[in-house]
């Protein structure tokens, strides 16, 4: 029987920021309408839009949804805005399994190390020690009601850095690889002289006119550009001044291939040539936004020159942008490295809704966490959670796991704080940088934020993809994930530099220090008495075999 | 340790302590001093080298070129500064967004304990400014900071424009890997106070302030600047932090090297280095350099801004900009290329610099001192004190040797009662206490009385208290009930001299230079302290060699080593402000000096004041 071939979408947002910075999303999406992990079906071997590497991987591990993204740097959401898919500095990976899996932590760890291999990462140091099962904050994306949270695993490596290596294979899931389409913009040189990368892959299983379960691959890639560092004082942008590349084809295999450019704030902001008629209205993140339309895969996109170059000429300066809606940030108070306290802080800035938030911090077993110090404020008053979820670390073997429902006031100020004691590791525990830190990883803030703007919950097809991507269930208010700074804390760090010097130090005071005191304590001091002479100790010893007294 | 164990052996030992006791401490007192001299000769020192491995090889390209634009800055903020009359609050934030930079500010205030006469303040209210570069993809962990102060009159505005200059240079590069923190702080060290406990989010002294905004991780390193001339003619390091602690010596070696590469004049202790060091002046240079490094250490004041930062582990230097009279001038734009050179340098770390050390003394920049090799003068000072109180052992346990052949514990409970040592004890601190608390608590009850200020109040104060407490020992003796016996005064002064070593060795292993002025005044004559000398001439000396005597010294011998001799009537003025400011250290910054010395070494003194007067 002939599979269903699929179809595959190609997408590059790009928005203007307020801070002047330029903000490009790519988003590829790849359908499938196959199952392969419906038991007692044929093994799928045929393999031709989706990536193969995935889809084995995905049906060996019993993978219900997978979600991994690779950051450098961080998304400044008082400059920036909301981003489109949110994702925490360093590596994220979150992965829900089948409910047939017996062995979670076996089929974890073997996925860990595959990916690792599949996108050149370190994934492969994601073990129990860093490893949590969150109960609320990471719901499935996609079909099937698992809410089981033993089925999911979620874990960050906030130190891995992001570079070249993890693009090339990135890229190379796609169907056109960087041959063809939007994908010939990502040239590593420019991609990465940026003030904000990230790529990302989201599989999940979704509904094909809800007749069928659809497989769902999604790639995306944001980046942000700094006017500062690239502009030389002239804010100008094209589409070959951010990527040093211009479009000249849609991928031939895209069944929709576009460009969408942001231009609610237009014309107070920018000029855009070539100008487009095509409009599109969305809404994204709560807000209804406007976007020119250009649609690659008609010819006349690309004009005379056979290349398609955006240009985007900015007027006068960026106007104040409205505080977004829901803020957070993290920071370790305190000096000294016996104690700290880790505070949280997440802004409502709605001016009259309240509402909850679930937050979720994630700390290695190396701060030990007095959750008694737990302390929740709003506007000065002590806010209880409604539902706390806590799981304590156990040293060496898993992190601690703290998951709170807070309320938010309208228009306050939360603060979460919670004092630590840092742990003296093992010498071999030490990373070959002790004196660098060890990190903790972003909190996660999940919530519903309210909006103005009702939203549809039908995924249409002629929706754009990036105002689609998280199912929203209430009407009237979207869901924002929001991640928080990682933390580089100091542990006691032993001074390695001088390992000959502490050992000859410290065997001298023992050998030297401690012996000779303990030779003095226990030894009896008594006064010497010359030996008896021979006669006496004959005697002696016949009248011990006699058994009668000895002579003193 | 079989010497120990064999009685007889043991015995000779001790008789040969004895016998040669009071040889053996002048001896190693002279050797002390020998060796504290010792220590300032080239030949006897180690030239400074770089152990950072990310800061070694990897010289850097310096391009910055806005000196001239650093200037109009300067100008510009001057006008503003006079305009506000103080923090430009609006213009500086302005200034810094235009830079873009995150830019906050934090409010604060402080109310002295008592007016500050040396810089005329008493209630302080001020803002801090402070603008964020964003490292590209760095996830905000680490950070750098650059201070310049925003101060009263025509100083230090060279430092803000230069600062402003390098904030706009810096953000159009792309290499930062660490935010950066550009910082200009009102009131100077109270400011930098607020804003460093405000970011590490503590209260340890009692300031109020309100809350900072913007967060950048965690700092690794800090410098400060302080410039107030379009051009100098050389650049001076400081590094004495509060309570004496200094920042890693990478980070002085770091500016030397960069001082070398650009061509610039630097000092130390606005000292120059000199080459000769095989003439007597050449040593009489470096010894003069290290000499007030060990008298700036010792008072444990934070000499420059960057002072507060060492508390909270942050590796911190001031470099201030000086326009002598030098041939030989240098642009802003040179400065600001060294400052780009060891900001870019610092960048590269990929650890906090804990390589090189954090304990040292300077003779000059490119030779230092470890701790290894000062430790012995101070642990020859230690020496005698113990070899004292080893003699006054063996004298006392002396009969009860004879009874109990070969076991060291000579415990007698028929000596002196436990009374007679405790009460001297108890009085003597509660004397220290009351230097403690009565000067500021006081304040307010003697202006009433006396027509002086609220300073003067507070200083004399604690003078006073100081010399009421030398009339203590008479009154000691009317409360006892019994006679002070020969034994009563040896437990006493054994139990001092032991206390004495203790605070002196611990006091030496956090602030070497406060331990061994100390030392070098205290140890001689707590070590030949009995009763039977006569009472007027042990008197003097012993009043010459206390603690406040010693303060007094080292006003002169600084005030000589800077080259600015002073009256014995300016230098008593002097005197006087010195303890004020120790006072306000003390509760404005959490410095260590005053509780000490009022909390502990007075009462120690007091105990040997005491035996002198023993009847």
């Amino acid at each position: 029987c002939q599979p269903h071939p699929g179809s595959f979408q190609e997408e590059l947002v790009i928005r203007p920021l307020h801070s002047g910075d330029i903000y490009a999303s790519f988003q590829f999406r790849t359908l499938w309408d196959t199952d392969f992990l419906q038991e007692g079906q044929k093994k799928v071997s045929h393999y031709r839009l989706f990536p193969k590497s995935l889809g084995q991987v995905l049906s060996k591990f019993s993978v219900q949804e997978l979600h991994i993204s690779f950051t450098q740097g961080f998304w400044r959401t008082m400059q920036w805005g909301q981003p489109f898919i949110p994702s925490p500095p360093g590596a994220e990976l979150w992965v829900w399994f089948h409910d047939t899996v017996s062995d979670v932590d076996g089929n974890w760890k073997e996925l860990t190390n595959v990916l690792s291999g599949i996108f050149c990462a370190s994934l492969n140091f994601i073990d129990m020690t860093n490893t949590v099962q969150p109960s609320a904050s990471f719901k499935p994306l996609g079909l099937g009601n698992a809410t089981d949270h033993r089925f999911l695993r979620y874990a960050t490596l906030p130190r891995e850095i992001v570079c070249t290596e993890n693009l090339t294979p990135w890229k190379k899931l796609l169907p056109c690889g960087s041959k063809a389409g939007l994908a010939v913009l990502m040239k590593s040189e420019k991609l990465f002289h940026s003030s904000f990368h990230s790529q990302a892959v989201h599989i999940r299983p979704i509904c094909q006119q809800c007749t069928s379960k659809a497989w769902e691959l999604r790639q995306t890639l944001n980046v942000v550009f700094d006017h500062y560092t690239s502009g030389q004082g002239k804010k100008e942008w094209s589409l070959f001044k951010m990527f040093s590349r211009t479009l000249t084809e849609a991928c031939p295999l895209a069944s929709s291939s576009k460009v969408y450019v942001d231009i609610t704030d237009n014309p107070e902001l920018f000029e855009l040539s070539p100008a487009t008629p095509l409009l599109s209205q969305a809404v994204v993140l709560g807000d209804r936004r406007t976007y020119s339309v250009y649609d690659l895969t008609r010819a006349e996109t690309f004009g005379q020159l056979r290349s398609f170059n955006l240009l985007l000429r900015w007027k006068g300066d960026s106007g104040d942008m409205l505080r977004p809606l829901l803020h957070a940030e993290r920071y370790v108070a305190g000096f000294g490295l016996q104690t700290g306290e880790i505070h949280t802080v997440i802004y409502n800035n709605h001016p009259y809704r309240a509402f909850p938030v679930l937050l979720m911090d994630s700390v290695p077993w190396y701060l030990q966490l007095y959750i008694h110090t737990l302390t929740v404020t709003s506007k000065s008053r002590d806010n209880k959670p409604s539902y706390i979820h806590y799981q304590p670390a156990k040293d060496r073997h898993r992190p601690h796991l703290l998951e709170m429902l807070i309320q938010l006031p309208p228009h306050s100020m939360t603060e979460v704080t919670v004092q630590f004691e840092r742990a003296l590791l093992k010498w071999t525990e030490y990373t070959p940088d002790p004196n660098h830190g060890f990190y903790v990883g972003s909190s996660v803030v999940s919530a519903l934020v309210p909006s103005m703007v009702a939203m549809s919950t039908n995924f249409t097809q002629d929706q754009p993809l990036f105002s689609s991507f998280v199912p929203v269930k209430e009407e009237s208010s979207y869901f924002v994930r929001v991640y928080t700074e990682p933390l580089l804390v100091n542990l006691p760090t032993p001074d390695f530099s001088m390992p000959y010097n502490v050992i000859c130090l410290t065997c001298t005071v023992v050998a030297v220090g401690y012996g000779s005191f303990y030779n003095l304590l226990t030894r009896t001091f008594q006064v010497d008495e010359p030996s008896p002479p021979l006669a006496k100790r004959l005697a002696n010893f016949i009248r011990r075999i006699r058994g009668v007294p000895l002579l003193a | 340790m079989g010497l120990l164990s064999d009685p007889n052996r043991r015995k000779a030992l001790t008789n040969l302590l004895t016998r040669l006791n009071a040889p053996i401490c002048m001896v190693c007192y002279l050797a002390a001093i020998v060796w504290f001299m010792g220590l300032a000769f080239e030949p006897f020192t180690l030239r400074t080298y770089m152990s950072e491995n990310a800061m070694g090889s990897t010289m850097v390209e310096e391009r910055f070129s806005s000196g001239e634009r650093a200037l109009s800055l300067a100008k510009e903020f001057d006008a503003h500064k006079r305009k506000a009359g103080g923090m430009p609050v609006e213009w500086l934030v302005k200034a810094m967004q235009a830079r873009g930079l995150e830019v906050f500010t934090q409010s604060f205030s402080r109310k002295l304990p008592f007016p500050d006469e040396n810089k005329e303040r008493y209630m302080v209210r001020g803002t801090n400014v402070y603008g964020i570069l964003r490292a590209p993809r760095a996830p905000r962990t680490e950070a750098l900071v650059i201070t310049a102060p925003c101060s009263p009159g025509n100083s230090d505005n060279q430092a803000v424009g230069l600062l402003l200059a390098l904030a706009q240079y810096f953000r159009n590069q792309i290499f930062w890997a660490k935010d950066i923190i550009f910082l200009v702080n009102e009131h100077d060290l109270i400011g930098m106070q607020a804003w460093l406990e405000g970011y590490h989010h503590t209260n340890i002294t009692g300031m109020e302030y309100s809350p900072l905004q913007g967060r950048a991780g965690s700092i690794q390193a800090a410098l400060s600047l302080e410039l107030s001339s379009d051009v100098i003619t050389s650049l001076d390091l400081i590094l004495e932090g509060l309570n004496g602690q200094l920042p890693n010596l990478d980070l002085a070696n770091l500016f030397y090297a960069f001082c070398q590469k650009l061509g610039v004049l630097c000092t130390i202790q606005g000292k120059l280095q000199r080459n000769d060091w095989d003439t007597a002046e050449g040593y009489t240079h470096a010894a003069q350099t290290m000499m007030l490094m060990v008298l700036k250490q010792a008072c444990g004041r934070s000499w420059g801004d960057h002072g507060l930062f060492l508390r909270y582990h942050i590796e911190a230097a001031s470099i201030r900009g000086i326009n002598g009279f030098r041939h030989y001038k240098m642009d802003v734009a040179t400065i600001g290329r060294l400052l780009e050179g060891m900001v870019r340098k610092l960048n590269n770390l990929l650890e906090r610099l804990h390589q090189s050390y954090f304990f040292y003394l300077l003779p000059s920049l490119s030779r230092f001192v470890s701790i290894g090799y000062y430790m012995p003068a101070f642990g020859l000072l230690a020496v005698i004190l113990l070899l004292r109180a080893l003699d006054l052992w063996v004298n006392l346990g002396a009969p009860a040797l004879e009874a109990v052949d070969g076991v060291t514990e000579a415990e007698q409970p028929s000596g002196p009662g436990v009374l007679t040592v405790l009460t001297p004890v108890v009085i003597s601190h509660l004397t220290g206490v009351a230097l403690y608390l009565l000067p500021v608590h006081l304040q307010e009850m003697a202006v009433e009385h006396f027509p002086v200020s609220e300073t003067e109040a507070v200083v004399l104060t604690a003078v006073a208290i100081y010399t009421a407490g030398l009339a203590l020992p008479h009154n000691t003796q009317r409360l006892l009930s019994g006679e002070g016996t020969e034994q009563g005064w040896k437990v006493l002064k054994l139990t001092a001299l032991l206390y004495l070593a203790v605070l002196l060795g611990c006091t030496a292993l956090i602030n070497f230079s406060l331990g061994f002025v100390l030392a070098v005044t205290l140890v001689p004559i707590t070590a030949s302290m009995t009763p039977h000398m006569p009472k007027a001439l042990s008197a003097l000396a012993m009043v010459l060699l206390s603690p406040a005597f010693t303060i007094l010294y080292c006003v002169f011998i600084y005030q000589e080593l800077i080259e600015a001799p002073v009256s014995v009537g300016e230098g008593w003025m002097l005197f006087l402000s010195v303890i004020s400011q120790g006072i306000l250290d003390h509760a404005l910054y959490g410095s260590l000096v005053y509780p000490l010395l009022a909390l502990f070494i007075y009462p120690c003194w007091l105990m040997f004041w005491n035996i002198l007067f023993w009847s």
